[in-house]
């Protein structure tokens, strides 16, 4: 199976192993991801607070690259699928704001291609019993809690993503591949997002809490699909000890026992080695 | 133009902000409302009172993270966050101070890298927001070593061919 492939601004920075992961996931799974030759910022939550026609212009201009490479387009990033999406929402049903953004952009919209989060391509059209049996180095023992964030589920009626109250997705992956996935009660709740810069004590608080949370249902780590939340999950951290935030990527790839893993924990501000020696004891006692 | 603000805010947003009953379950559920004057019930009541001066100066409009929790939860399907950005977008063409400066001016450098390089760039953008916020110098200054050592802060910009492109989109958006 073959997508056309939109990385986004921060997979080449902040997100590279969530990048690197990636591609190397779909290398392995055979699946091809072809990236949009060109593309552009999808404006992320800056564009949506100054001009309501930029914020569906820039996403407008990758989904016309994707519509002219007449293939579905993969977001690994939970903003960059939420603008696309909005984007692709707002052509299909505002006929006037579609004809505007047509103009700007220069294109007509076909609505053919579909906008799709990397874990919907994982979980629909590969599945959890095929990724299952890719694997061979089973994450037994490792506690993890999925962390959806915002912009994946909210708002449903746009991102059409899983159940935007109580999603399975990650859950769902992470146990195709070994890993002990605990329930716990802020699964969606927010990182503080783009705060992250200008208030960093908001976000201080809301991660303090998260981790806090994720502690308490017994997870070692949190599991992400979002750059923006992953850095915000390591960088705005107060308390100690530390919990890493794995890109849901790296512990298939892990699981995979794809050799190109060990370079993704480096990139990590908080090292999650300690917790995966862990479960190397743990995989060897299993 | 704003004679009336619900109709403007209404059109902007598209959503139907008078059918607000003001049970609170936005206001309840949202993560950054401690940091509020208002809140987003009282914000959705501004509205409908034509309240604009307060509104537009308050931080609220701008410490909205944009989860849409408040949207999911809301049992008239207002879409409060749409509205938060509406009123930022007032804000900004009535030339509204930013009761959080940062704030916009974290969005004005965002969209002015992307303008000219067609995507983010990070060192670029962080130099100059260190450079104008009222955001101490020193503050995240390690994390972004942290970042910057980890190659994550890649000085020189990636950036697409076709960027007279999309400066186009900018230009024809405004």
């Amino acid at each position: 199976m073959d997508y056309a492939y939109y990385p986004g601004c921060s997979l080449h920075s902040t997100g590279l192993e969530y990048g690197l992961s990636t591609r190397a996931v779909f290398r392995h799974l055979g699946l091809g991801l072809h990236e949009l030759p060109g593309w552009n910022c999808c404006g992320a939550s800056s564009a949506h607070s100054v001009s309501h026609t930029l914020a569906v212009a820039l996403p407008a201009r990758n989904l016309a690259l994707a519509q002219a490479a007449g293939q579905d387009v993969v977001a690994p990033c939970a903003a960059c699928f939420n603008r696309m999406k909005s984007a692709d929402h707002a052509l299909r049903s505002n006929p006037v704001m579609r004809a505007e953004i047509e103009s700007i952009v220069g294109f007509t919209y076909t609505g053919e291609v579909s906008v799709r989060h990397l874990m919907a391509v994982l979980y629909e059209d590969y599945g959890p019993a095929r990724i299952a049996e890719q694997v061979v180095r089973p994450l037994y023992g490792l506690k993890v809690v999925p962390y959806y964030g915002c912009l994946l589920v909210r708002p449903p009626q746009v991102t059409q993503f899983d159940d935007p109250d109580n999603p399975q997705v990650m859950a769902a992956l992470l146990k195709a591949v070994g890993a002990q996935v605990l329930p716990w009660s802020h699964a969606t709740d927010c990182c503080g997002a783009s705060l992250s810069l200008t208030r960093s004590g908001v976000v201080q608080t809301l991660v303090g809490r998260l981790v806090e949370r994720a502690r308490e249902a017994g997870a070692e780590a949190l599991v992400t699909a979002c750059p923006l939340c992953q850095v915000n999950l390591e960088m705005r951290q107060v308390e100690q000890p530390k919990m890493p935030a794995f890109y849901i990527t790296e512990l298939l790839g892990l699981a995979f026992g794809l050799p190109e893993a060990d370079k993704w924990w480096r990139k990590h501000l908080i090292d999650p080695r300690q917790v995966l020696q862990q479960i190397a004891l743990a995989g060897v006692a299993g | 133009m704003l004679d009336d603000l619900t109709i403007t805010v209404n059109r902007l947003s598209e959503q139907s902000t008078e059918l607000c009953y003001h049970c609170h379950k936005c206001t309840a559920g949202c993560p950054v409302v401690s940091e509020m004057k208002y809140g987003p019930d009282r914000v959705l009541r501004m509205v409908a009172l034509g309240e604009v001066e307060s509104l537009l100066s308050s931080p609220d409009i701008w410490l909205c993270a944009g989860c849409m929790t408040c949207a999911t939860r809301c049992p008239n399907d207002i879409d409060i966050s749409a509205v938060m950005d509406a009123l930022r977008q007032i804000a900004v063409q009535q030339g509204y101070p930013a009761a959080e400066r940062d704030v916009l001016l974290f969005h004005r450098l965002f969209l002015g890298v992307v303008s000219q390089l067609g995507r983010s760039h990070e060192a670029a953008m962080l130099g100059l927001f260190k450079v104008l916020s009222h955001v101490p110098l020193m503050n995240d200054v390690g994390a972004g070593v942290g970042l910057f050592l980890r190659g994550k802060v890649p000085l020189l910009p990636k950036t697409p061919r076709n960027r007279a492109e999309i400066r186009q989109i900018f230009d024809r958006s405004r």
